[in-house]
């Protein structure tokens, strides 16, 4: 028995060997290098921050696909170029739409979202103090006597 | 029965808000393109029946054109070739195809097979072009006018319903008017 154990160790151990490979590779979808770590921070930022249209939660550092890949090239491409974190931006949004954004920009058309939290906030507290004032007043009234006391 | 007034208001109003997040929620997948109203991206890319050839948009520039992007690799493309035909047969509008990140040779056969729809073909061989036209999947077909502005952009296969509801209003009646049109089958 503990001879047949010992030598079913060996595959075991290859096959845990190559799975723990794989695993590693498998999370590297995007070797790129930029040339300088300066380049290289701005370039892993922002393609964390866009979104790969084709696989929508997921961004284009993360993504497999063909798309994102061609997403992350021209992100490179930009830097390389000069361009800044903002040029990358709006050249997306202007071809995909604020979607491709994982991080939504404040806008006119999405200021209520901004501030609909604090408005809310705002209008429980009003009710809320006017609830308990309306209450408090009540207290004096209720100080008279009950009628079945005066009676006694 | 005036306390109840204002939840009563509120409560409307959410109903409404959710009401046209449902009704709304099948465009929910489809996104609306940044570039409707504004000029397409200019583009030289090499022709797949000519390389010799480029297919520029200055070129194109002075009438309608209808942009498709395809591949020999996606089924919806297959799904939607007939009606391609179809159109072209109707003579409505020119069809520009272009070749998505695709095999030549494997695309040259697929036309010789199911025929050719396309006045003309571009190769975007690396995806660059397609990047700048904001495509996210194949097929994408977009409406561009004789300004070279782009009027419309519809996403996956067309339908003869989807051309006859979505581009034939679109076209100027000239056009529009063409005597025959993909028929429904």
């Amino acid at each position: 028995m503990t001879t047949i154990n010992k030598v079913a160790i060996w595959p075991t151990a290859l096959i845990t060997a190559v799975l723990l490979f794989c695993a590693t590779t498998a999370q590297a979808v995007d070797p790129t290098q930029m040339p300088t770590p300066e380049l290289q921070q701005r370039y892993l930022a922002l393609t964390h921050e866009l979104r790969c249209m084709q696989c929508q939660n997921e961004a284009i550092a993360d993504s497999p696909v063909d798309l994102a890949a061609d997403l992350r090239r021209q992100v490179k491409e930009m830097l390389l170029a000069g361009k800044t974190d903002d040029d990358v931006r709006n050249y997306m949004v202007s071809r995909y739409g604020e979607f491709i954004l994982f991080r939504p920009r404040m806008s006119i058309k999405n200021l209520w979202l901004w501030f609909a939290p604090g408005a809310l906030i705002l209008i429980g507290a009003f009710v809320a103090v006017r609830i308990i004032k309306q209450r408090a007043a009540l207290v004096p009234q209720d100080n008279e006597p009950l009628e079945e006391d005066i009676r006694s | 029965m005036n306390r109840f007034l204002i939840p009563l208001g509120v409560f409307g109003l959410l109903v409404i808000v959710l009401a046209v997040g449902i009704k709304r929620s099948p465009e929910k997948g489809i996104i609306v393109s940044p570039l409707l109203g504004k000029p397409a991206p200019e583009f030289a890319l090499p022709s797949l029946t000519d390389p010799a050839h480029v297919v520029k948009s200055s070129d194109l520039r002075g009438r309608w054109y209808v942009f498709n992007v395809w591949g020999t690799w996606c089924g919806g493309c297959r799904a939607e070739h007939n009606t391609l035909m179809e159109i072209r047969q109707s003579g409505a509008v020119p069809i520009i195809g272009m070749d998505w990140r695709d095999s030549e040779s494997e695309a040259l056969s697929m036309l010789q097979q199911m025929g050719n729809p396309y006045e003309t073909i571009a190769v975007d061989k690396d995806g660059r072009e397609a990047v700048d036209w904001g495509v996210y999947g194949a097929p994408e077909t977009f409406l561009v006018n004789d300004k070279g502005v782009v009027v419309y952009k519809y996403v996956g296969p067309i339908t003869p319903d989807a051309w006859q509801k979505e581009f034939l209003p679109r076209l100027p009646q000239r056009q529009a008017g063409a005597p025959a049109q993909p028929s429904k089958s």
